[in-house]
């Protein structure tokens, strides 16, 4: 709600072009999938505006990209960067590469550098060697790939969890062994919903739902996903990566 | 064609001696080989039919529509060359916009008539443009009540109850003088339009040709919509029959 | 070439004619032009408004309320505005915030119409449809910081599916079985939602127009920009109705017994 202001004096109004909408994305690599997730809670302020706006958009069977900040630039850039990969396709009879649509994002939010998009990417997919992979974005566009991020309202709850769960921040191995180097997909969805799970408990702009895009290698077996609980498969072509979605209910209060 | 060499015939922009401007009489010729388009001003609204020649085979059914809708309650059809009716629709449709966004209210068929009459005009001004080589047909609904009017390559225009030109324009106009139009509806005016178009159809000379109908008036609320089809088919079914016991 | 017909046969440039030998009349100017030649004046404030637009799913389609009233500040300035706009067969436009935006709007969905309408070519404007240019109208605007100001529901009823957004002036767009604008988000959404959330599929018109009605009933009790004559519109396989201005019946006598309301005691 508006604030009262005094009309005593004159008053100086400019429009403010952005908002801030909410939510929580993260996205985690493993050695040959990767998983990028997003809850579907859009907000202003204390009022939720719906309870099933999605942030995570597949962009290619081996590229899923999250969205999070403010929801019409978030919208619209996913837009545009979905346009720019259908020319690269009518252009290359081929889907963008992975660490190309990376580049491709930084050039376009950078483009944008002096009215930037209020928003922060995520893109998570496969590599062409192969390998699970996670680019994190500012703003403005700069980026770099990482085994794990979050961002949005809740990264800083869950961003030092997955730090102590991904890459084992402040723990030590028993004597004679080691922490493991990549973790197995059925791990890696059990912190990413406990991540949601407790972002949902402790932010009131968490909620509603869950989305997980699982993106599997070539060749890669369904080990650890058959099975799970709202699955659904997105795939378009029959002979490269696997795209899936898994959806769940989060807290709504 | 005693124009022919004397050089008077380049351009629009040039009178001949005895003060006529050939560029636009070469226009007409091309409007005289075009299939036949006639227009019924009747009681209740306007009704438009054309005999489209089907030069292929080929072609799509429907295809090269010659008539256009330029606004809800206005519509357009060409005789002549199709891609000037085109650039004419063009026109007028923005002539349609430009007038509402001005007024707030639709074009009057008399306004819109005399703003595509003065942009026709203005392409016999000149020595580097062709004038159109087109007749359009205008007619619509207005709060005056319907109206219908032809406008010519030189950019002169005139309202008519019963409009027709192209090929077969001679005949149609001696079959629209028989028709007592102001007292017909739009519904039996489409079927006398079929009628005369199939009437003034010369298939000793021209192959294959499609009817195309559009009307306009309290059967369509107002709106210039195509006939619709099973009204379409009644219609050139009687007209085939008519056309059989015709003399 | 240059298309205008009034700009030939003469000099394309005052270059060519730098003499001024030749009498060049007004015409409009379309060369390049400084983006900052001249200060530019942009809406920084709504001036007349409209408060809250309701909408929600129900079974048969969806049903929008709006009331009549556009405001000047405190003052109730017109107490005859229809803020509900139907466009085409299948769609209906709800409308909150700058009224004379809001007209701009209309004129500019008129516009688009009569273009789909004069190509005939068979395709018909759905809600979606709609939506989605409002939604980048909206949004192009915002990114040119010359906002239209205005909150936007985008209701309707085509090829059997219910279609429900909303989209603001800052080009924000979401969509929900309930949705409501401006103080209506606070006031009417929670409401709404009880009602409505989960019982799509079997809320009859009557229940959905009773829960509209006690929802406006409540927005007009406590929001002070309100009226209590506003409008229903329904969307459904049938079409679009806007209905004519109802007017609720509300009761005020509870307010007598409120200290600084009725009469003081004490």
């Amino acid at each position: 709600m508006p604030d009262m202001t005094s009309l005593a004096h004159p008053q100086q109004r400019s429009f403010n072009p952005y908002s801030e909408n909410g939510g929580t994305i993260l996205a985690i690599a493993g050695a040959d999938f990767s998983v990028i997730a997003g809850d579907t809670r859009q907000s202003e302020g204390y009022s939720i505006q719906t309870r099933y706006a999605p942030k995570v958009f597949r962009l290619t069977d081996r590229a899923v990209l999250a969205v999070n900040g403010f929801a019409a630039d978030g919208n619209m850039f996913v837009k545009k960067v979905k346009q720019r990969l259908e020319w690269y396709r009518h252009a290359h009879s081929k889907d963008m590469p992975l660490r190309a649509i990376a580049r491709l994002i930084q050039t376009m939010l950078y483009a944008r550098r002096f009215f930037p998009y209020y928003v922060y990417n995520i893109l998570g997919g496969i590599e062409e060697d192969g390998t699970g992979a996670v680019y994190s974005f500012d703003p403005v566009g700069s980026y770099e790939r990482e085994a794990c991020r979050a961002a949005g309202a809740a990264q800083s709850l869950v961003q030092p969890f997955l730090d102590n769960q991904i890459y084992f921040k402040n723990q030590t191995p028993a004597l004679g062994t080691s922490h493991p180097a990549h973790l197995p997909l059925p791990t890696v969805l059990s912190i990413v919903i406990d991540s949601f799970t407790s972002a949902t408990e402790r932010h009131i702009e968490v909620g509603d739902g869950l989305e997980m895009y699982v993106v599997l290698a070539k060749g890669r077996n369904l080990q650890g996903l058959e099975g799970v609980r709202g699955m659904q498969e997105l795939t378009v072509t029959d002979d490269g990566e696997r795209v899936f979605v898994v959806r769940r209910d989060l807290k709504k209060d | 064609m005693t124009s022919i060499g004397t050089g008077y015939d380049l351009s629009a922009s040039t009178y001949s001696p005895d003060g006529r401007i050939f560029q636009v009489e070469y226009a007409n010729k091309a409007v005289e080989n075009s299939g036949t388009a006639i227009g019924l001003r009747v009681k209740d609204g306007v009704v438009f039919a054309v005999e489209k020649l089907v030069h292929s085979k080929l072609l799509v059914p429907g295809a090269n529509r010659r008539i256009q809708s330029v606004d809800r309650h206005i519509g357009l059809a060409t005789a002549g060359l199709l891609a000037d009716g085109r650039n004419i629709s063009n026109r007028a449709r923005a002539e349609a916009n430009d007038f509402r966004e001005l007024h707030r209210s639709g074009i009057p068929l008399k306004e819109m008539t005399s703003r595509i009459g003065q942009y026709v005009q203005v392409y016999t001004l000149y020595s580097s443009v062709r004038p159109f080589g087109i007749s359009t047909i205008v007619g619509g609904v207005d709060k005056d009540g319907p109206s219908l009017y032809i406008i010519e390559p030189s950019g002169v225009y005139f309202g008519y109850h019963g409009a027709a030109v192209g090929k077969g324009r001679q005949l149609a106009k001696t079959e629209l003088e028989k028709l007592k139009l102001q007292e017909m509806s739009t519904r039996e005016a489409v079927l006398e339009a079929a009628r005369i178009i199939y009437l003034v159809h010369d298939d000793a000379k021209e192959k294959e040709f499609e009817l195309e109908m559009s009307w306009i008036g309290d059967e369509t609320n107002g709106l210039h919509l195509a006939v619709p089809k099973d009204l379409l088919d009644e219609a050139e079914q009687k007209a085939k029959e008519a056309l059989e016991t015709f003399e | 070439m240059d298309h205008f017909p009034t700009n030939w046969g003469r000099p394309r440039n005052d270059a060519y004619d730098a003499y001024g030998t030749h009498p060049i009349p007004q015409r409009p100017y379309n060369g390049h032009q400084d983006a900052f030649a001249d200060a530019v004046q942009r809406t920084q404030q709504p001036i007349v408004t409209g408060t809250s637009v309701l909408a929600i799913k129900y079974k048969d389609g969806i049903m929008m309320a709006a009331d009549n009233l556009a405001s000047y500040g405190s003052l109730a300035r017109f107490k005859d505005v229809q803020r509900l706009h139907p466009v085409g067969q299948y769609t209906v436009l709800g409308a909150g915030g700058d009224m004379s935006d809001f007209q701009y709007i209309q004129h500019m969905l008129e516009q688009l119409s009569i273009d789909e309408f004069t190509c005939q070519d068979g395709h018909n404007l759905g809600p979606a449809e709609i939506h989605e240019y409002m939604s980048h109208v909206m949004y192009a605007r915002r990114s040119k910081m010359n906002p239209l100001w205005n909150s936007l529901i985008v209701g309707g009823y085509k090829d059997g599916k219910r279609f429900l957004s909303y989209v603001d002036l800052l080009g924000t767009t979401y969509s929900a079985s309930t949705l409501a604008t401006g103080y209506g988000a606070y006031i009417a959404q929670p409401l709404l939602r009880k009602a409505v959330e989960g019982r799509e599929d079997v809320l009859t018109e009557e229940e959905a127009r009773k829960i509209i009605e006690d929802s406006m009933r409540v927005l007009f009790y406590r929001d002070a920009r309100s009226l209590n004559k506003f409008q229903i519109a329904t969307v459904t396989s049938v079409g679009v109705n806007i209905s004519e201005s109802i007017q609720l019946d509300t009761s005020w006598s509870f307010a007598e017994g409120i200290r600084g309301y009725g009469a003081q005691t004490q």
